[in-house]
């Protein structure tokens, strides 16, 4: 039975070590299993063996709720040990994460890999768990590095991802005797003969602020190659630099080809505009279209890799977002979670929580694909065939570069394409002011 | 005198007065101003009633071709609303309640009583409510993170992640607006009345509790709605201060209907007009008690 | 108590001079009983103490910590202005959310409020159906943000919002909510609908407390009804009208929800308390860089505070 807690292990603890003061106790719960006496109390009443872990989750709507509990049932069934979840939205849960960390964390939450998960890591607000790596199996390299934080420790433990890449009806294409475009040549060639068909090209909606994200890391990335891109993130390359004011050139050459108005469009108006046929393309992530297809229609939905700009580069690198688990450093039960994280690791775990959300796919390649539809299977080859994989733009920098100046600079840059000057310019003065931060 | 006495006279309209040739004016114009306000939230109710797929296709503006309530179960359920409601109303309603006591007394005190520093006081409550609550956020998370609590006020042990911390800061941010709106109120009712009470001996708490508060009557309802409204509907102060999701208000719940991505907006407007309904009870409520009772100027007996 | 019938009916606002108490400033402690004493420090000393703790203490920590570049975890290292100098020279939303801030300022002052009073004058002169008007009028304001952003989406989608199909626009939409020229006058629009129930409400309550005579003795002179509403009721109410100017500035200054709710205050919505939200609240943890916003926030407060704290003053001296 998954639980949802109201009495956290903070309660329990107490209970069970009246004599303790709060203070050492929670200095206890802080060094972790370094202190071995208090985790042995904690553990006593937990009920099971080893004690209930209590995890923190960020999926509060119904479809990835119901799929995660489904996950952690069949840990409960199989280990004997409790799993007590506390929910909080999405939103919420994500803007929260400072002062949860360093308040009362659950000892597991779901997280991001990447750079926004590198952050906390240097920030020594998660647990290392480089122990539990060793044992893993079904990990590529690329996930690896995803999972490891600048210390060379693994802290995060990768449990499924959704690929981005260009989605389109199949049934347009057919009709109009469109093919797929490798290159930006032929891309911007479909795009205007879609155009002369009457159909805009690109739908695009950007009202959240990050959907357009995805577009300018695949034109940096194919343009200037993974690792430009990367080190452009982290605050290492400049964004005056030639390279990017590239990409910002060829997304201008692109924009007259998109949707009018992409700022106040919602990114959900934007696929139901390809949905309903009035758009030709659209940059997206594998669970944000299909929602918008009716159940008829969504067979009909397929996706190409974003062509290539640099041959250089090729399509060789993908961005594939990385949902997962990471432990906190003030985990009270560290034995009970790092037991539910190397169950998490395992195929069977992914597996049984795709089930109930199939828009995304498994982590592990020890992972069957037999029950897969075929957009999944499409995704799977897509990232397994790639050299690099990329989180996101919000994902691969810091969070407060992210959210403070790229999301109002890119939609500055949907708005007046042809200031990209003034634009790369405010963006290089505010990444140095916040990378030199620390 | 009582206060039953002076509430009996409604300022009914003596025969012929001035402005009943503009009577059907004012009622067409008014008729249409709340129509205008009305039209938004009637729509909103509209779209609640109607599938995301329906209104993805023909916009929002378009016949329906199946209405239903489904979304309504649905919000309720699939947001487990229920236990959220109750966060929401164990914040709220003593919140309220102990904000409009504390903050009638210090307006009495402020306005009535003469107390040397009187003005400053004002002048701190005042100026500590103009500031947007983003403001204070931080320092208050750093500073609950340290006031332990016992186990059976707080599951945390701490104030962090507790109802307290959040009814705490309720109380403590409104204050101020009460106490301003209050003492303002206060200096309007007549003074010879406390004078009076003085002459007759009263202490502090019978001027405050039978000769001034009975006459704020109107000023306590309406204060007592704008309350419960901010108080119900603020979404930051659990936001920030409860990690626990089972401990968020109501409003934070509304958050559970929208996925990572997808967001299902008919159901969204579903669940805001649940979540709306107590704050409308409760200005229906009090309506009467601000609107129609009592009438300061119809003090003379 | 007969002494009220005596004097209400001409200015119920103050006492007459020549009343007899008077002097009790000067006799301070001795009216209060130790009862009295007993009552007042616990009763002024809870809410004080409160505000000072939960209020106070936490603005001044703010105004230290925007002197540092903290990030919420690791050690606070001090940056004298550095975070103000950042603000003024190279944050590109902050001129834009001063700007919006203060156009928020002026289309509650000048629209918002003057409508809600029209509108509590009208209902409080005893029309039929005027509670009716009232719950409507007022129902704007028990909506939370979530609503307020999905009306938004609502009416004023592009793509699919009401006011573009009202208009027969689908084949060239406005973009109400996406062009950041446009936009904030919708949003204004959004705010002034909010505003307007609340005053109406406030100076409901307030008319209620204006002596009906004074309205009829007016009449009575000869003036006409717009010349006894300005000359006579709306002096009566100058109390209420230092707490709708007041909150009127607290709602501009403070102004966030309907902004965040439609598209997290940017593109052309920025106003200095979402920049606030974005640097100290979220993910991004820039708590010195926020606090600088706030403390702008804070001294632009302080000003409109003062100058009412001298209005304040005066009036005091002329009782």
């Amino acid at each position: 039975m998954v639980h949802s807690s109201g009495n956290g292990p903070g309660g329990c603890a107490h209970r069970a070590v009246r004599g303790v003061t709060r203070r050492s106790l929670l200095r206890g719960a802080a060094a972790g299993a370094g202190a071995v006496a208090v985790p042995a109390l904690l553990t006593a009443c937990g009920g099971g063996p080893g004690g209930g872990v209590t995890l923190g989750s960020n999926a509060s709507d119904a479809v990835p709720k119901r799929a995660y509990a489904d996950a952690f049932a069949a840990y409960e069934k199989k280990s004997k040990k409790d799993v007590k979840v506390n929910t909080v939205n999405h939103e919420n849960f994500q803007e929260n994460i400072n002062r949860y960390l360093q308040g009362t964390p659950d000892d597991v939450f779901t997280w991001f890999a990447g750079y926004r998960m590198q952050y906390f890591a240097r920030k020594g607000l998660l647990a290392d768990i480089s122990d539990l790596w060793r044992e893993f199996d079904g990990f590529s390299e690329a996930v690896k590095k995803q999972s490891t934080g600048e210390d060379g420790k693994q802290y995060f433990v990768p449990y499924y991802y959704y690929p981005w890449a260009v989605f389109h009806r199949k049934s347009v294409f057919r009709t109009r005797g469109y093919e797929i475009p490798k290159n930006l040549d032929q891309y911007r060639a479909l795009a205007r003969q879609m155009q002369k068909d009457g159909l805009t090209p690109f739908a695009l909606g950007d009202k959240e602020g990050w959907p357009a994200m995805g577009t300018f890391d695949y034109l940096d990335m194919r343009a200037n190659g993974y690792d430009f891109h990367i080190a452009l993130m982290r605050g290492e390359k400049s964004w005056t630099s030639p390279q990017v004011r590239q990409v910002f050139d060829l997304w201008r050459g692109l924009l007259p080809y998109h949707q009018k108005g992409a700022n106040g469009r919602t990114w959900q108006e934007a696929a139901q505009s390809l949905q309903q046929k009035k758009t030709g393309m659209a940059v997206l992530g594998l669970p944000h279209p299909g929602q918008q297809f009716t159940a008829e229609s969504r067979a009909d939905l397929d996706f190409f890799p974003f062509p290539e700009i640099d041959p250089a580069f090729g399509q060789e690198a993908v961005e594939a977002p990385v949902d997962g688990f990471l432990m906190a450093k003030k985990a009270r039960n560290r034995a009970g979670a790092e037991d539910l994280l190397a169950f998490l690791a395992t195929p069977r775990a992914e597996l049984i929580y795709l089930k109930s959300d199939p828009n995304n796919v498994a982590v592990n390649s020890g992972a069957g694909t037999g029950s897969y539809g075929a957009l999944q299977k499409k995704a799977v080859r897509l990232v397994s065939g790639a050299r690099q994989i990329s989180q996101f733009m919000d994902r691969d920098t810091r969070p407060d570069f992210a959210s403070t100046v790229l999301i109002q600079a890119i939609q500055q840059f949907i708005g007046d394409p042809d200031d990209i000057d003034g634009l790369v310019n405010g963006i290089e003065r505010q990444k140095k002011q916040i990378f030199a931060a620390d | 005198m009582t206060v039953s006495a002076v509430r009996a006279r409604r300022p009914a309209r003596p025969g012929g007065p001035p402005g009943r040739r503009g009577r059907s004016g004012v009622h067409a114009f008014l008729l249409a101003v709340s129509l205008a306000f009305l039209a938004p939230l009637l729509l909103a109710v509209y779209a609640s009633l109607r599938p995301y797929e329906e209104t993805a296709r023909d916009g929002y503006f378009s016949l329906p071709s199946r209405l239903s309530l489904d979304y309504y179960r649905q919000a309720f359920t699939d947001s487990g609303m229920g236990r959220h409601f109750l966060n929401s109303l164990l914040i709220t309603v003593p919140g309220v309640l102990i904000t409009l006591f504390l903050a009638s007394f210090t307006a009495f005190a402020v306005a009535r009583l003469r107390l040397r520093g009187s003005l400053v006081l004002l002048m701190v409550f005042t100026a500590g409510n103009l500031l947007p609550q983003q403001v204070i956020v931080t320092p208050l998370y750093v500073l609950f993170n340290k006031v332990p609590l016992p186990y059976r006020m707080s599951d945390s042990l701490m104030l962090y992640d507790s109802l307290w911390a959040v009814l705490a800061v309720q109380v403590a941010f409104q204050l101020g607006f009460c106490v301003f709106v209050l003492a303002n109120f206060m200096r309007t009712l007549p003074r010879e009345i406390l004078e009076a009470a003085i002459v007759d001996g009263a202490g502090v708490w019978t001027r405050y509790r039978h000769v001034t508060l009975p006459l704020c009557r109107p000023a306590l309802a309406a204060l007592g709605t704008l309350q419960f409204t901010w108080m119900y509907n603020d979404f930051l102060w659990g936001l920030v201060f409860l990690s626990t999701g089972d401990k968020l208000p109501v409003t934070s719940a509304l958050n559970n209907l929208r996925g990572q991505f997808f967001t299902d907006y008919n159901l969204l407007a579903a669940g805001s007009v649940i979540v709306a309904l107590p704050t409308v009870v409760v200005f229906l409520l009090l309506q009467r008690h601000f609107i129609a009772g009592l009438t300061l100027g119809a003090n003379k007996g | 108590m007969t002494t009220v019938n005596r004097t209400t009916g001409t200015r119920p606002v103050n006492p007459p001079k020549a009343g007899p108490p008077r002097p009790a400033r000067r006799r301070g402690p001795r009216r209060h009983t130790r009862r009295d004493i007993a009552v007042l420090c616990v009763l002024l000393g809870l809410p004080i103490l409160l505000d000072l703790a939960l209020v106070w203490g936490p603005t001044l920590a703010s105004v230290a910590l925007s002197f540092t570049t903290w990030d919420g975890v690791g050690d606070i290292e001090w940056a004298g202005f550095g975070n103000y100098a950042d603000l003024f020279a190279d944050y590109p939303q902050f001129w834009p959310a001063v700007r919006n801030n203060l156009l928020w300022l002026a289309a509650l002052g000048l629209l918002a409020t003057p409508f809600g009073l029209l509108l509590a004058v009208l209902i409080d002169r005893g029309v039929r159906f005027s509670r009716f008007y009232q719950s409507t009028l007022y129902m704007p304001v028990v909506l939370s943000l979530a609503v307020v952003g999905f009306i938004a989406q609502l009416v004023l989608s592009r793509d699919q919002g009401a006011l573009n199909a009202l208009l027969g626009r689908q084949d060239d939409p406005v973009d109400w909510l996406g062009d950041p020229d446009l936009n904030i006058w919708m949003v204004l629009l959004a705010a002034c609908w909010r505003h307007t129930g609340y005053v109406m409400i406030l100076y409901l309550a307030g008319l209620k407390s204006v002596d009906p005579e004074l309205k009829e003795a007016a009449a009575i002179d000869g003036a006409s009804e717009r010349q006894a509403f300005f000359r006579v009721v709306l002096p009566a109410l100058r109390p209420v009208n230092v707490i709708v100017g007041v909150i009127t500035v607290i709602e501009a200054l403070r102004a966030f929800d309907i902004v965040y709710a439609v598209n997290k205050g940017r593109n052309g919505l920025e106003l200095l308390s979402v920049l606030v939200t974005d640097n100290i609240i979220g993910e991004a943890s820039r708590i010195g860089f926020g606090s600088a916003i706030a403390v702008v926030l804070l001294l632009v407060s302080l000003g409109f505070i003062i100058t009412y704290l001298v209005q304040e003053l005066r009036g005091e001296q002329r009782r």
